[in-house]
């Protein structure tokens, strides 16, 4: 059914942290780790080792750089994966009833079985969370490990999402964003945590923790490190000189 | 957007068939014998057809296509392929009609033709509304959008029945009327294209970073171009816009409207009127695809 469930009281999702986020790609390895043969067909490359490789992913890390009008800049990776909406479009487009938003988490995910692979999902996903296998031609998206964060075979502390898992900075939180007493709505709370997009009206679950302010350092007062001197003191005197300008002088 | 020729060829043709099944359904082309209400249906039936099956080639899964008629609470996809159902089964029905009864104005026809070319009409709408639901791609996010498809598939119908009335030997008043709409739906077009369209989302929106200052991609996520830009940042229809546009509607409706002006009885200028107007709306339906922005793609600036 691709109408919208009425809003649940769970809400699982993601909370990033822009801000200790450092790009290394891990993440995305472990979701497609995981996902290849995990939940529903796996996630397929076309040409992996070719000349041009391509490939579905649920993941991905961009990097940008900021730059605001005293054009001081700074970088921000950026991992986008789906976004869990409440208004999700992907669901109300599809024809088949095979994308749908589960009534009592909010996940959002597509049944492969019933998928046509028409696209039209990832057209209405304004933010590019939904990518077509090359290989099973169905529609390939982030189940927020539904298969892993459910599962009782697993160690207590695994049952969360591949990504949050596998985070070495912790920038990824995984919890119910629909309990304003959880872990995660707290750290929306205490950082300002934000929607993407939100213009489009999607209302998205997940969100996003900005990078926090960086000190201001004034360049002429600072006590900083004088690297020229640093080197100078480092060249060789009294033996080691002497030793230096005899070995000079054997020539080449 | 990448412009797939299943997607173009789908909605000229078929936009073409039940455009000209509407006007099968007003008794506005009246045909002379069975055999030409045969042929009028199998006309019609066979653009219909041929977009139909065109536009199961992006399927990744063709044979499942049937399961597309199950949403059409929600989805205009859904809707679209119901409609597009009924529709050939009320032309079946109204062409049958008149093969048995032998005359164009049986007691079914009537009600049945007002039926066939209201749902027709509504299975196009249904077709442009798919895209003009689409909020990230604001180019086909507009009013007119829907209207543009259904005067286009009006006209291009009443075309295409002028024809097969100068085939079937009748004069008519279709030219004058395919005229008329060619210049509608134009002026329409013409509106949509000038009409501005802003992207309400920006780099700065799309990261939430735009506190931090103006949003830039450095490094891209991956190191080849992947799906969602293969699908969604077509590029070329941008650079040639300019001369495209024009070559669209001299094709679509100045040649059209010169011949028939100049021979409105003649088959052949008809004929080759509805050729020059396909190719014109072909051209019209790749920019269509190809000129319109994805909001993905500002995450990719």
């Amino acid at each position: 059914m691709t109408s919208l469930p009425p809003p649940s009281k769970v809400k699982l999702g993601l909370v990033i942290d822009l801000d200790t986020c450092v790009g290394c790609q891990a993440c995305v390895v472990n979701c497609k780790e995981w996902n290849s043969p995990g939940y529903g067909a796996p996630l397929a490359d076309s040409d992996p080792y070719g000349t041009k490789p391509s490939g579905a992913w649920l993941n991905r890390v961009h990097s940008f750089e900021a730059t605001d009008h005293d054009n001081t800049s700074r970088v921000v990776h950026f991992p986008k994966s789906c976004l869990h909406c409440e208004d999700a479009p992907c669901v109300t487009v599809c024809p088949t009833g095979a994308s749908y938003k589960r009534g009592e988490d909010g996940i959002v995910l597509v049944n492969e079985d019933a998928c046509i692979g028409c696209g039209l999902c990832a057209w209405a996903c304004p933010y590019g969370a939904r990518e077509m296998d090359p290989v099973e031609g169905v529609m390939k998206k982030c189940t927020l490990c539904v298969d892993r964060i459910y599962n009782s075979h697993l160690a207590e502390e695994d049952r969360i999402p591949a990504c949050v898992r596998t985070c070495p900075t912790s920038a990824r939180h995984f919890g119910d964003l629909g309990d304003p007493n959880s872990a995660v709505s707290q750290l929306v709370k205490a950082r300002g945590g934000f929607d993407l997009m939100p213009e489009q009206a999607t209302k998205p679950v997940n969100k996003y923790l900005p990078p926090r302010d960086r000190p201001h350092i004034d360049a002429d007062k600072s006590d900083a490190v004088d690297l020229l001197q640093m080197a100078k003191s480092a060249t060789p005197n009294g033996f080691w000189k002497w030793l230096d300008s005899m070995l000079d002088r054997l020539g080449e | 957007m990448r412009p797939a020729a299943s997607l173009i060829i789908f909605t000229t043709l078929s936009g073409l068939g039940f455009g000209l099944a509407a006007v099968i359904g007003t008794g506005l082309l009246k045909a002379t014998s069975a055999q030409w209400a045969i042929i009028h249906g199998f006309v019609s039936l066979g653009f219909i057809g041929v977009g139909i099956i065109a536009s199961t080639w992006h399927l990744g899964h063709p044979e499942r296509a049937w399961r597309a008629l199950s949403q059409w609470r929600s989805s205009w996809l859904s809707r679209e392929g119901v409609l597009a159902g009924a529709v050939v089964m009320l032309l079946v029905i109204y062409v049958a009609d008149q093969i048995y009864s032998g005359t164009v104005n049986a007691w079914l026809g009537g009600g049945l033709g007002a039926g066939l070319a209201l749902l027709s009409l509504a299975t196009i709408f249904a077709t442009a509304m798919i895209y003009a639901s689409l909020k990230p791609i604001p180019l086909w996010h507009h009013p007119l959008t829907p209207v543009n498809f259904v005067l286009w598939a009006i006209a291009g119908g009443l075309l295409l029945a002028a024809t097969l009335n100068t085939w079937q030997g009748t004069t008519h008043s279709l030219p004058p009327l395919a005229l008329i709409t060619l210049l509608i739906a134009t002026t329409s077009k013409i509106a949509w294209w000038q009409s501005p369209r802003k992207h309400n989302s920006t780099p700065e929106t799309a990261t939430g970073l735009g506190k931090l200052g103006k949003i830039k991609m450095i490094i891209p996520p991956h190191t080849e171009e992947n799906w969602l830009q293969h699908e969604m940042g077509f590029q070329i229809a941008r650079k040639h816009r300019n001369r495209l546009r024009p070559i669209a509607l001299i094709l679509a409706t100045a040649l059209p409207i010169t011949l028939i002006i100049t021979a409105p009885h003649s088959a052949i200028s008809l004929t080759l009127a509805t050729i020059l107007h396909i190719i014109g709306v072909t051209t019209e339906r790749w920019l269509f695809f190809a000129e319109a922005k994805h909001s993905v793609m500002l995450y990719y600036k």
